[in-house]
């Protein structure tokens, strides 16, 4: 227990100093880029995880919330309505956890592959509407120049602000699910996952907890598509197109659905592939390269990059033990304490 | 309620007359029981006699084709199971369907909740010591006390049957419905089993169905037996032990 709480504690005095030690490009780029991306790959390992349920218009709740922002902060040639920050942000997570909400609705009549076909159909179906509807979307262009507010006189948009804005954000919605997890909602939930006839045998209402949980899910995406936009600066067609669609579906599984810190692990090697493929291969070749990498990870670690550190730390605990073992042996006399701090 | 719905308060189960087609396939014909309350009931029958389908039946697995099922003399005939289990039915069955990924303990804290209400609650968290105070008493009852923090995946075939029938246990269940509690368990576990349905309370209504002929005919006041979807004989296990017909179809007969 001592020794996990030491690696969250240095896990998270890592990522306050990581400013410190990087650039502008790391510290927003990848550090923020990772946190909002990761966020938005959270929502989607929240549903695989602990309600067994796979979505594909996760991305598309997240360019639900992006759009609002946009629409009641930056209007652009009639399109949009300038509102106060706060109440525009308040909108933008309801509209996200409405939309969840609908999704589920939607989805949950479904199973499997078909709960597969029908989000990806509402994301496509929500891609279009972007690209044709100019009255609220502003079509093809969408929208630019949407800027994260200055709050007490604290910038947003510069890089340092924005990357701890992020952290924050992203560290509450990790708690969160950490959280609702071990709540009677969470447990009803990974209940649903294991046996969901089992559950309503118990008196539970088995679509309610699934529609609950996308409703959850989509907050936690929106949170993830705010900033997402604001570290873009626009949001247009191409923000909830197929390829973003399919990108959250890959940092989940490049990171793996053990755990909550998947979609992070996930989102950052994308993103860090994301932006340093062009130095190798030509721009047209990323996909080329990504989908290796995500090969490279299904294969040998079904259970993405958490499944493989979890056994690497297996592997190297079993390593240990029969070390300390033959050292107790050898010198008549052990100490397992010892010898693990010497690890 | 109207008073003409109030006569048959008398029978904790009353099914009148359910038949459950499948297409062509007529599983379950002209089923009627009725069982008063704190009746131990057993129903018997040969492999695809419709016990299991029966039982579906009755908690809303499965909507019947047609009859009427009440429960305390109200009908929950088109009930969501969900609602049933809420008005104090409940049941366990023939495979051990059991949270795997989940310990002892959450599995016992969901059917505690999940009959208690606040379903829904993200607030707090699941584990205090009110609430483990609650399953621990149940785990007692089940004595799974020692596994109380292992995923119920790892349980053992007996210890999974007996968290099955912990969780129909929790909250106050007035009928249970047991679908061959005793499948796959050694002669002691059965032995341990019997014991442990004899302490509960003449508050709790027991329909068991069960393939040995020598743990139902103990363990019931009364005795149903199916066959071919069919009602064969119904009556009391002395009366049963001494039909003929349930004789030749345990011991393999062709009967019609």
């Amino acid at each position: 227990m001592t020794r996990r709480t030491l690696l969250w504690c240095a896990a998270g005095m890592g990522l306050i100093a990581y400013p410190l030690l990087v650039n502008n490009f790391w510290l927003v780029q990848i550090g923020g880029r990772t946190l909002g991306f990761g966020t938005i790959a959270l929502s989607l390992v929240f549903l695989v995880a602990y309600g067994g349920m796979l979505s594909l218009a996760q991305m598309t709740v997240a360019g639900v919330a992006g759009y609002a922002v946009a629409y009641f902060t930056a209007p652009v040639a009639g399109v949009g309505l300038l509102l106060p920050w706060p109440l525009a942000l308040l909108i933008a997570l309801a509209l996200a956890t409405l939309a969840g909400l609908l999704i589920g609705l939607l989805a949950v009549r479904t199973l499997g592959i078909y709960t597969l076909m029908i989000t990806l159909a509402i994301a496509m179906a929500f891609y279009f509407l972007t690209l044709q509807n100019y009255a609220i979307f502003n079509g093809y262009t969408g929208f630019s120049n949407v800027q994260p507010p200055v709050v007490a006189g604290v910038d947003f948009s510069r890089a340092l602000p924005f990357y701890y804005l992020s952290l924050a954000i992203a560290a509450a919605c990790y708690g969160a699910v950490r959280h609702i997890t071990r709540t009677p909602f969470g447990l009803a939930l990974q209940g649903v996952r294991d046996n969901p006839r089992r559950l309503r045998s118990l008196g539970y209402d088995v679509a309610r907890v699934r529609v609950v949980a996308f409703a959850i899910a989509g907050l936690l995406a929106g949170l993830g598509g705010i900033l997402n936009l604001w570290l873009n600066g626009s949001i247009s067609p191409a923000s909830v197109g197929i390829n973003p669609v399919i990108d959250v579906l890959m940092a989940a599984v490049l990171g793996g659905f053990l755990h909550p810190i998947g979609a992070y692990v996930g989102a950052l090697v994308f993103t860090v592939v994301d932006n340093f493929a062009i130095n190798f291969i030509a721009r047209e070749r990323f996909n080329t390269l990504i989908g290796l990498v995500f090969l490279a990870v299904v294969l040998f670690s079904p259970d993405g990059i958490t499944g493989l550190l979890r056994r690497g730390r297996i592997w190297l605990e079993e390593k240990v033990a029969r070390l300390n073992r033959r050292r107790g042996r050898n010198a008549g006399s052990s100490s397992p304490m010892q010898s693990r701090q010497e690890t | 309620m109207t008073p003409a719905e109030q006569i048959d308060t008398a029978h904790a189960l009353d099914i009148e007359g359910v038949v459950c087609r499948f297409g062509a396939l007529v599983a379950v014909s002209d089923i009627s029981i009725a069982i008063p309350p704190g009746e131990r009931h057993a129903v018997l029958g040969a492999n695809g006699a419709g016990k299991t389908t029966l039982f579906n039946m009755i908690s809303g697995d499965i909507t019947p084709s047609a009859g009427r099922i009440a429960l305390f003399g109200e009908d929950i005939t088109s009930l969501p199971p969900q609602r049933r289990v809420l008005k104090g039915l409940r049941r366990t069955y023939q495979k051990s369907l059991v949270f795997d990924g989940l310990s002892v303990r959450e599995n016992l804290f969901l059917a505690e909740r999940g009959v208690r209400g606040r379903r829904f609650s993200v607030l707090a968290a699941a584990r205090n010591e009110q609430e483990n105070a609650k399953t621990e008493a149940l785990a007692e009852r089940i004595s799974l006390m020692a596994k109380l923090d292992s995923p119920a995946g790892e349980l053992s075939h007996g210890e999974q049957r007996q968290l099955e029938l912990g969780m129909a246990l929790a909250g106050n269940p007035r009928v249970l419905l047991l679908d061959e509690p005793a499948a796959g368990l050694s002669l002691s576990e059965r032995r341990q089993l019997l014991g442990m349905l004899e302490t509960l309370p003449k508050t709790i209504t027991l329909v068991i169905i069960e393939h040995d002929l020598d743990i139902a005919l103990q363990a019931a006041d009364r005795v149903t037996v199916m066959h071919n979807g069919r009602m064969l004989a119904a009556g009391t296990p002395e009366e049963i032990s001494a039909n003929q017909t349930v004789h030749d179809i345990y011991m393999g007969k062709n009967v019609n």
